[in-house]
């Protein structure tokens, strides 16, 4: 499947942002942002609330045109789909009439008109998906009757059953337990190293990423910095991106950035939202 | 007189009204059972209430023009299917805008239906556009509703897919390109259309009847979307087949020997299926819970 890209050397960047700027009416949400993706990482995207997350990746996503400079998928040249899309957490109505099976088909084949004809081959390839994300056996579950992991599982092999270069989630974790936000985690690790897909996961927490993650996307009031967490976790670097002093305690291998989200609201002009 | 003539009332395949009332309804029920199971799932049943709501302020206006009403409901129903699709951009604003949208046009029907009772003496046409009158659909109109009932289907057939993912994942279907305000704009259409047909048919305030009694039972009955579509046409055709029935058979009934109103029974059968539906839902879950 990616035997091109294995043969090449250098890996390709699977994403390239330069000079990113992007505002709702005349705020700047997102400004002056440049980083490069390398094929294959898994990034976490890391900030307090009303930092610019969500903005960002719906920009990646072409949900939200930027106001200025350019997002380029130079690894994804020719994929009719270069990004697979998960957004922030959504409910659907428990008595909707439809199955898992049909969101992941919607993912293979929605942008087409008319109906989808069953066929033996459209049904294994969307089984395979689901069997991708631990969720074998669960195609003909209503949709709507999924637990908040389940269905974030769901809708991540909706995105993966397109074939994406770029899978990008937003918050997958947020409203889960501790062991349901760690099978995403880990279903989400183990598709990128088989599937060598890249992966941006946005999420508030970065802990539950740590053992997974190779770099993150640190986002503050519209700036970003990227790098590994122990170039990126660091006092004078946050210092600087919050604007103020913060504290970077690190406790039984957990990270704790203190001062940011109680101060984040008001220091930086943002509501909690 | 055998039992069963007190069901199949002598004449009723003989009348002609009971004919024209039986292909009209036919067609409606289609349109509205396939197009209603998406109204359901897009949380969209106040708009298509409104729509035939202020089908009455188009019938009303045609009727003192001079048009065939048919022409009045589909033109009140693209008027205000356009400006709520203009006005409610976003979704926290659409019902907004289908409120303010559907009390304006509501104070023109006031309006109208004043001027068609003062100064025509068709007294009873306020409550035939209202409450509909489904034996007295001209004949001439078949072609038409089946013309307008084909191209709601067709319009569905077309963006099914597409409409579906904008339905279920809206932000998901976008970022895989699906020009998802431009399907919503079709399936208005095809709303429009069905609602107003279904307005036409069983009048404007019990519209509803149609368009989401039986989509809601099915939405709720089906596991999958094309079951679903295929259980609510069945589910409105069945409906209308039953209250045109009972509305032939009213006629034996007291007090006065001219039969009640069809739309009224309609609305006990869409209530009924939905009821039932309920119920049938209820009994499986208890049972393969208690199988368990
Ligand atoms: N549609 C919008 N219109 C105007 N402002 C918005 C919109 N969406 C988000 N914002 C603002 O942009 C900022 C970034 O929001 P968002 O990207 O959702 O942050 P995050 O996901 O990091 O919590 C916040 O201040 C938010 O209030
Ligand atoms: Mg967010």
């Amino acid at each position: 499947m990616k035997i091109e890209q294995t043969v090449q050397t250098t890996p390709q960047a699977a994403l390239e942002i330069t000079d990113l700027g992007v505002a709702y009416e005349s705020t700047w949400v997102l400004d002056h942002i440049d980083l490069t993706v390398k094929q294959g990482e898994f990034i976490g995207i890391i900030g307090p609330n009303g930092a610019g997350k969500s903005t960002l990746l719906k920009t990646l996503a072409g949900l939200i045109r930027p106001s200025r400079g350019e997002i380029r998928f130079p690894a994804a040249r020719g994929r009719r789909h270069p990004v697979g899309y998960v957004p922030q957490r959504f409910d659907l109505d428990p008595d909707l009439p439809l199955r898992a099976r049909d969101l992941v088909g919607l993912g293979l084949d929605g942008h087409r008109w008319g109906f989808a004809w069953p066929n033996a081959q459209r049904g294994r390839k969307i089984e395979q998906a689901l069997a991708q994300v631990d969720l074998t056996g669960f195609a003909d579950h209503p949709a709507g009757k999924l637990s908040g992991g389940q269905l974030q599982r769901v809708l991540i092999a909706q995105a993966l059953v397109s074939d994406p270069e770029l899978l990008l989630l937003d918050e997958p974790l947020s409203s889960l337990d501790l062991a349901s936000a760690q099978t995403v985690v880990d279903v989400v690790h183990r598709v990128s190293q088989n599937l060598g897909v890249t992966v941006l996961l946005v999420t508030h927490d970065m802990n539950p990423l740590l053992p997974v993650m190779d770099r993150l996307i640190y986002v503050v009031n519209g700036q970003a910095v990227i790098g590994t967490v122990d170039q990126v976790v660091q006092k004078d670097v946050l210092d600087k991106l919050y604007g103020y002093d913060v504290e970077v305690l690190r406790l039984h291998g957990r990270i704790l950035v203190v001062g940011d989200e109680t101060a984040s609201g008001d220091a930086a002009g943002f509501e909690h939202r | 007189m055998t039992w069963y003539q007190y069901i199949w009332a002598p004449g009723i395949w003989g009348n002609p009204a009971v004919h024209t009332a039986w292909t009209a309804g036919t067609l409606v029920a289609l349109a509205s059972g396939t197009v209603g199971v998406f109204v359901v799932m897009r949380g969209q049943s106040f708009t298509g209430h409104a729509l035939g709501d202020v089908g009455s302020t188009g019938a009303a206006g045609a009727f003192l023009a001079g048009v065939g009403a048919l022409w009045g409901f589909l033109a009140a129903g693209a008027v205000t299917g356009g400006s709520i699709e203009w006005l409610g951009r976003r979704v926290r604003e659409r019902d907004i805008a289908t409120g303010v949208v559907m009390a304006f046009m509501l104070g023109l029907s006031a309006l109208f239906l004043y001027l068609v009772s003062i100064y025509t003496n068709a007294s009873n046409a306020p409550m035939a556009i209202l409450f509909g009158s489904l034996f007295t659909v001209s004949p001439s109109l078949q072609p038409a509703l089946l013309g307008l009932s084909i191209a709601a289907l067709a319009i569905l057939a077309l963006i099914y897919r597409p409409l579906l993912f904008s339905t279920a994942t809206p932000e998901v279907a976008q970022s895989r390109g699906i020009p998802v305000r431009l399907v919503g704009l079709a399936f208005m259409l095809a709303l429009v259309v069905a609602a107003e047909e279904a307005a036409l048919a069983v009048g404007a305030i019990l519209s509803t009847a149609l368009l989401i009694g039986p989509a809601a039972t099915a939405a709720r009955m089906a596991r999958r979307p094309g079951m679903a579509v295929l259980l609510a046409a069945g589910l409105a055709v069945g409906n209308i087949w039953l209250g045109i029935l009972l509305a032939y058979d009213s006629y034996w009934w007291p007090p006065i020997h001219t039969g009640w109103p069809v739309s009224f029974f309609v609305t006990v059968v869409s209530l009924g299926m939905y009821a039932a539906g309920g119920l049938i839902q209820r009994v499986r879950t208890t049972v393969r819970e208690g199988g368990r």
